[in-house]
């Protein structure tokens, strides 16, 4: 009876809970993003770089130099630069590239659908490998197949990825020639499609060159094989550690019981159950490939938003390495609020609660 | 054969099921941990590699053949491989590969140590506080740590070695500045579970002040699950100076730190492949060998969260 009355009452608290709950995710995100600035905003006034210097240059006289101070806004107090900065990042204005001399929205804008490919080609890899490893893994817990995806996970979480990265060009690139070497298109190949999505591989599958289109696979290959075996190590992990506690589910037992077949109980049952919470693994890992990204692109001459934001970096371009910053940040948080979402579209037992 | 007697002695006051005096009791339960632990054979082989680390780093200047900053002749020692004078080869600069690599041991271990240091009380002071306190302050402390989450940490570490400058020392700040809130987080979960126990109301009853049963009474407690999340973490901190070393805004040469020393050998990876992949070895190792230790402590201290 409880039962009863407790779920009545659920369904007509349904709508203002629900409402409830997207306010203060709302007010978290706002919270967050506005503190994700405060941090970029500081870190920006703490650096040696003189940001006058950076737009005048430093042969203008005194009085350029003030005329620029006070266009830029640096004669205002502390709090009044920090609304002027908020106002233009919500607008996408995060200055200009001392660099490039282009919007730094712009730059990035360029730089990421490179980025995207790569994590993507990444996490699906990682997926695709993972979930079975660990599922495998479960299975056979404690026996060698448990003892061999330990060790491929320990390895992941030990090796240095830039490392691994170069290891991997000289062995697959340079000794075998499996594989193209870094950058993401050989130029003979750059102009023979015109990048619309500025994802490679959609584009030239899209356009039908598929001369390009092998090119480019063969290039993503090794990198992309990289940060999805990083992901894989985590997500294998996860979904071993989901699987055991299923298993362990007197369901399970039940349908043993029922005679149904070993195979549908472990792919079926289980892991249906097991999904909800991997799927939030699966999101946050993704959200690491961004990190990931940073030192692969490095390796690979990947020309993302971790090469960018490296390059920028090596050259004191601060416009440019805060607002990528910022980006990876709202990015991460907005894939935060996904896996969250997510969780609560796939688990009816979450939604109910809310 | 005397001291066989004296031994089983000692083994029995060691496991004693009535501890005399509470060093005893201290003692003992160190010593029934330690027999845990022992039978971990994984933890073992971490805690080995971990204890040669420190001894490597200690005698650096004894077990180092050559100087890991001065190179040798640049027209005959310049990129040489491995043999047996040089086992790791030498770089660009006629440097003994091996040497660097046993420095670097050094430069590794401070980071580590330096960054627990610094992120370990900040991580307990703001979730103890965090979770006894409760309320608004509770919520503040909160939403800073999740805005400090809602970076990676090498981007969130990249930004402050961006402001502070690059070198060992500013990368250990901002790794330790990046690294305390899951800390936070462990440490407030911790709290919020100790902070109603009976034995916190008795020493409120008794008068003590707040600030007296953070510190003396629910810090303790925290203690060992923070540690052992810390040994976890030992590995991420390698990674993250190795990495801000390669990205050239670590340790600024002509330190011998893994991170930049593979960065120096890209250069030469094809044609002279051991100048990168050596220094690689290393930081693989010991990170390896943090990781065994971190999971081979969780399994004996906190069975609980090793499944």
């Amino acid at each position: 009876m409880t039962a009863l009355s407790d779920s009545s009452e659920g369904r007509r608290s349904a709508l203002p809970a629900v409402l409830g709950k997207a306010m203060r995710l709302a007010a978290t995100v706002a919270f967050t993003i506005l503190g994700l600035l405060v941090v970029t905003f500081l870190i920006g006034r703490v650096v040696p770089v003189d940001p006058v210097l950076a737009v005048v240059g430093d042969r203008a006289s005194q009085s350029t130099y003030d005329k620029a101070f006070v266009e830029l806004g640096l004669d205002q107090p502390l709090y009044v630069q920090f609304a002027l900065y908020v106002e233009k990042a919500v607008t996408g204005d995060f200055g200009e590239s001392f660099l490039t001399k282009k919007p730094i929205i712009d730059d990035i804008a360029r730089a990421f659908p490179a980025t995207l490919e790569l994590a993507t080609v990444g996490i699906i890899i990682g997926t695709l490998f993972g979930v079975p490893v660990g599922v495998w893994a479960a299975v056979r817990q404690g026996k060698l197949a448990d003892q061999v995806v330990r060790i491929l996970g320990l390895i992941g979480y030990s090796a240095p990825i830039f490392w691994l990265g170069l290891v991997g060009l000289l062995i697959f690139y340079a000794k075998w020639g499996l594989v193209a070497g870094p950058g993401r298109i050989d130029i003979s190949y750059e102009y023979a499609f015109t990048p619309t999505t500025g994802l490679f591989l959609l584009d030239t599958a899209m356009q039908g060159q598929w001369d390009a289109f092998r090119n480019v696979v063969s290039h993503i290959a090794l990198p992309a094989a990289l940060l999805g075996y990083y992901s894989m190590a985590y997500i294998a992990r996860m979904t071993r550690s989901f699987m055991l506690n299923e298993l362990a589910q007197e369901y399970i037992v039940t349908a043993r019981v029922k005679g149904v077949a070993e195979w549908r109980i472990i792919w079926v049952h289980a892991l249906r159950n097991a999904a909800v919470p991997l799927v939030t693994v699966i999101t946050l890992s993704y959200a690491g490939l961004l990190e990931g990204s940073v030192l692969t692109e490095t390796v690979f001459a990947w020309p993302g938003l971790g090469q960018y934001l490296t390059n920028s970096l090596q050259n004191a371009d601060m416009n440019a390495v805060l607002g990528g910053i910022l980006l990876i940040g709202i990015i991460f948080v907005g894939l935060n609020l996904l896996s969250d979402f997510l969780y609560t579209l796939l688990d009816p037992r979450v939604r109910r609660r809310t | 054969m005397t001291a066989t007697p004296e031994r089983e002695g000692f083994r029995e006051w060691l496991l004693s099921e009535q501890p005399a005096s509470r060093g005893q009791a201290r003692i003992g339960q160190a010593w029934r941990t330690w027999l845990a632990f022992r039978s971990n054979r994984l933890g073992m082989v971490g805690l080995t590699i971990v204890v040669l680390l420190v001894l490597i780093a200690i005698f650096a200047d004894v077990i180092a053949p050559f100087d890991p900053v001065l190179g040798g002749d640049l027209r005959t020692a310049r990129l040489l491989p491995p043999s047996m004078v040089h086992l790791m080869g030498t770089d660009d600069l006629a440097r003994d590969i091996f040497s660097r690599v046993v420095h670097g041991a050094r430069l590794t271990l401070m980071v580590v140590a330096l960054v627990a240091i610094i992120a370990t009380p900040i991580g307990l002071l703001v979730g103890t506080t965090s979770g006894y306190y409760g309320g608004w302050l509770d919520t503040v402390l909160m939403r800073i740590t999740d805005i400090f989450l809602a970076f990676p940490r090498l981007i969130l570490a990249l930004a402050f070695v961006a402001a502070l400058g690059p070198g060992i020392e500013n990368a250990i700040i901002a790794i330790a500045i990046t690294s305390w809130p899951p800390y936070a987080r462990l440490a407030r979960a911790e709290t919020l579970t100790i902070r109603n126990a009976e034995h916190i109301d008795a020493i409120r009853l008794q008068g003590a002040s707040s600030l007296r049963i953070i510190w003396g009474h629910v810090t303790p407690l925290c203690l060992s699950s923070v540690i052992i999340r810390v040994t976890l973490d030992m590995a991420g901190i390698i990674l993250t100076a190795a990495g801000l070393g390669f990205l050239g805004l670590g340790a600024q040469p002509p330190q011998p730190e893994w991170g930049a020393m593979i960065a120096g050998g890209r250069r030469f990876l094809i044609d002279y492949w051991w100048v990168a992949t050596m220094p690689g070895i290393a930081i693989f190792v010991v990170s390896l060998g943090f990781n065994l230790l971190g999971d081979g402590l969780r399994d004996v201290l906190d069975p609980k969260a090793a499944k």
